[in-house]
């Protein structure tokens, strides 16, 4: 049975040999099997019965049990054993270092608005695993409070959220440090991936869409990487707040649409990196606002309602190398002061030539339109946009600034896209 | 249509592409066309700056070209009335003549470039399809406005002058006076009005339709996204379309009475 649950196509006999001795060493961990029709038919019985060490594989069935692991030990499914919360109950909480999840479904863990309701809440135990496991319908899916070196890999997370009030966070992390998360596929919760507190947290290879709220939001949550994620059609996209030390890379943000909804949003950011992202389509690529010492290079802005929009209380904050391409607006602002720099983008709206053939702009480029500064006073007035007066307005602004920030300005603008 | 006006239709369009203005103007939407995709490369880089073109040189060549085109064929007319044949027949089919020849080259010269880079998302084969209808409907509209415009005025210069100031109008003066309304009335809910007054003008129309297909991200980020909500309904989209049609039938059922009217 082990040697199936390997699946180690390379086995000559002396490795299985070895492997079998090993197994009918008393040193080494029993395994217990859970069925519906057998000996152990609940994993409450079969943890009774379990030491530290020791592995519980459940093979098929559905199971309407609260389960609290309180002792370190390997939870395998096979033929997809359901543990169903049928509405009512808080399913797995484990309080045990080094538990392992794999190959379950948690379904319907149901709502409550007098705890935070999950399917597995992982509560102050250290280096957990949750993988390949499904997550139908639930509050919240996967909460970890105050767990250090967790691991959430490959997990599928879907919901039904209706409205905020009532849905809970996809992946939920609260006071936590060093934890990973891969390769998990969430939709339908509140937020997909929620942080508050964690610090070294990896989020990686993740795709998280149609979340109520954010695809990804996290506050307070310092020196954490978030590299290779998708975040599509999110109600507000994606939200980073009071955090230090971030790093954003490869990311793709998508088509988030609404009057308050953005492919990223900057708010109290400092000291962090954003690179090589895609934001496409949304109605506002980044938003940031009190965000200050940020690196942000080589992202590609295409198709968005405002690339960029930076509340003139950031500073020190650098945009270079970076493709702005078919958007509607390239950078808006609230002020005529600009504390940031921009500098080396390439801008599809760049009407300008290179005369002595560097690969830059003689001459300087202006993302910021007089429309812009328009329409953010007076909203409908967007309706107006590309009519030829609006143009003209432009023109006339982008020759004697007046009312544009002076100094927002791209100095040496590519000539050609950075490919 | 009876065969009269197929006829003049056949001969007009032979007499417009030989006057070879039809062939540049298809040539001219071609390379610039072409240019874009080899200098700009994403299409829907190319689609934004093609749009500027529609809703701008489309209408001003239309009407200049159109109204030009009527006070030079005065001496055919004049000819083709001295025939037995309703004013009606000659009236259409001289604009029919014009009409068809100058919107296929446009689709030609638009269609071409696209069909050989393609488009990159296949959102965007809808927004190129807004545009071409644009572009049609645009011609449509401001070839009829010239012929209003030829039919009403007989002085030539004074025509042209008035093609001109019409077109102007259409473009740039109506958006200052509309901008001037939204800032004058800010403290007012004015989108229902801004919608009214976007459907009173065929250039306004056309554009605003462009940008439901072009700038949806943006528009999605206005508060309550109310254009959306109407240009994106099919109530609105008929409603669009039939002003648009009006925009056409009526300077055309004006010009028809001047034509039936005029003694030349």
């Amino acid at each position: 049975m082990h040697l199936i649950l390997y699946d180690d196509k390379k086995m000559n006999p002396a490795k299985l040999l070895i492997l079998l001795i090993l197994l009918f060493t008393p040193l080494l961990s029993r395994e217990i099997r859970v069925r519906p029709d057998g000996e152990v038919s609940t994993l409450n019985a079969a943890l009774q019965l379990a030491d530290d060490g020791d592995r519980i594989v459940i093979d098929g069935g559905v199971y309407r049990e609260a389960v609290v692991v309180e002792k370190s030990v390997e939870i395998i499914g096979l033929n997809h054993p359901l543990f169903d919360g049928e509405g009512q109950r808080q399913i797995f909480i484990i309080r045990a270092a080094g538990v392992s999840i794999r190959g379950l479904t948690f379904r319907n863990c149901g709502i409550s608005f007098i705890e935070d309701r999950s399917a597995i809440l992982i509560d102050g135990a250290q280096d957990c695993t949750v993988e390949n496991n499904r997550f139908l319908d639930n509050f919240f899916a996967v909460y970890l409070a105050k767990s250090a070196g967790a691991r959430i890999i490959n997990n599928v997370i879907r919901g039904q959220a209706a409205s905020e009030t009532s849905s809970g966070n996809g992946v939920h992390a609260w006071y936590c440090k060093d934890i990973t998360i891969t390769g998990n596929t969430i939709s339908g919760h509140r937020d997909g991936i929620y942080f508050e507190f964690v610090q070294n947290g990896l989020v990686e290879k993740n795709h998280s869409e149609g979340n109520l709220r954010y695809g990804l939001h996290f506050m307070f949550s310092d020196r954490c990487r978030y590299l290779d994620n998708t975040f599509r059609q999110n109600g507000a996209g994606v939200a980073v707040m009071y955090t230090k030390n971030v790093e954003m890379h490869h990311n793709r943000f998508e088509e988030n649409w609404g009057s308050a909804a953005f492919g990223l949003l900057l708010k109290d950011i400092t000291d962090s990196e954003i690179r090589s992202n895609l934001f496409l389509g949304n109605s506002i690529g980044i938003y940031a606002e009190n965000s200050n010492r940020l690196e942000i290079s080589g992202n590609d802005f295409l198709e968005n309602g405002w690339a960029v929009k930076i509340m003139s209380n950031s500073m020190d904050n650098h945009f270079s190398g970076n493709n702005f391409i078919a958007n509607s607006f390239d950078v808006a602002t609230n002020s005529r002061h600009n504390f940031s720099r921009f500098e080396k983008n390439f801008w599809s709206g760049y009407r300008g030539y290179d005369l002595d053939r560097d690969g830059y702009g003689d001459v300087p480029f202006h993302p910021v339109r007089l429309f812009s500064m328009m329409v953010a006073q007076n909203p409908p007035a967007l309706v107006m946009m590309r009519s030829l007066l609006v143009d003209l307005l432009d023109l006339a602004e982008s020759v004697f600034p007046l009312l544009t920030p002076e100094t927002l300005v791209d100095e040496k603008p590519l000539m050609r896209r950075r490919p | 249509m009876n065969t009269t006006t197929v006829r003049i239709i056949k001969f007009e369009f032979s007499d417009v592409l030989r006057s070879k203005w039809v062939l540049i103007y298809g040539l001219f939407f071609f390379l610039l066309t072409e240019t874009l995709f080899r200098f700009g490369g994403t299409s829907a880089r190319v689609m934004l700056s093609l749009s500027n073109v529609v809703l701008i040189i489309v209408p001003l060549i239309c009407i200049v070209y159109g109204t030009i085109y009527l006070y030079n064929a005065r001496e055919f007319m004049e000819l083709m009335l001295a025939q037995p044949l309703r004013r009606r027949s000659l009236f259409g089919g001289l604009y029919s003549g014009l009409v068809i020849p100058l919107n296929l080259s446009f689709l030609v010269g638009v269609g071409l470039p696209f069909l050989l880079h393609g488009v990159e998302r296949t959102a965007h084969l809808q927004a190129f399809s807004m545009l071409l209808l644009a572009g049609v409907f645009l011609t449509l509209i401001f070839i009829a406005l010239a012929f209003l415009i030829s039919t009403a005025y007989e002085d030539k210069m004074k025509g042209l002058g008035i093609a001109i100031l019409s077109w102007l109008l259409f473009s740039v003066a109506y958006d200052g006076v509309m901008l001037s309304l939204i800032y004058r009335f800010s403290d007012y809910p004015l989108e229902k009005a801004v919608i009214a007054l976007t459907l009173l003008n065929p250039v306004d129309l056309a554009r605003t339709l462009l940008l439901m297909q072009l700038d949806i991200a943006a528009l999605m980020g206005y508060t309550g996204a109310v254009f959306e909500l109407f240009f994106g309904s099919i109530m609105g989209a008929a409603i669009s379309l039939a002003a648009l049609s009006l925009w056409v039938i009526c300077p055309m059922w004006l010009g028809l009475r001047q034509f039936r009217r005029k003694d030349f």
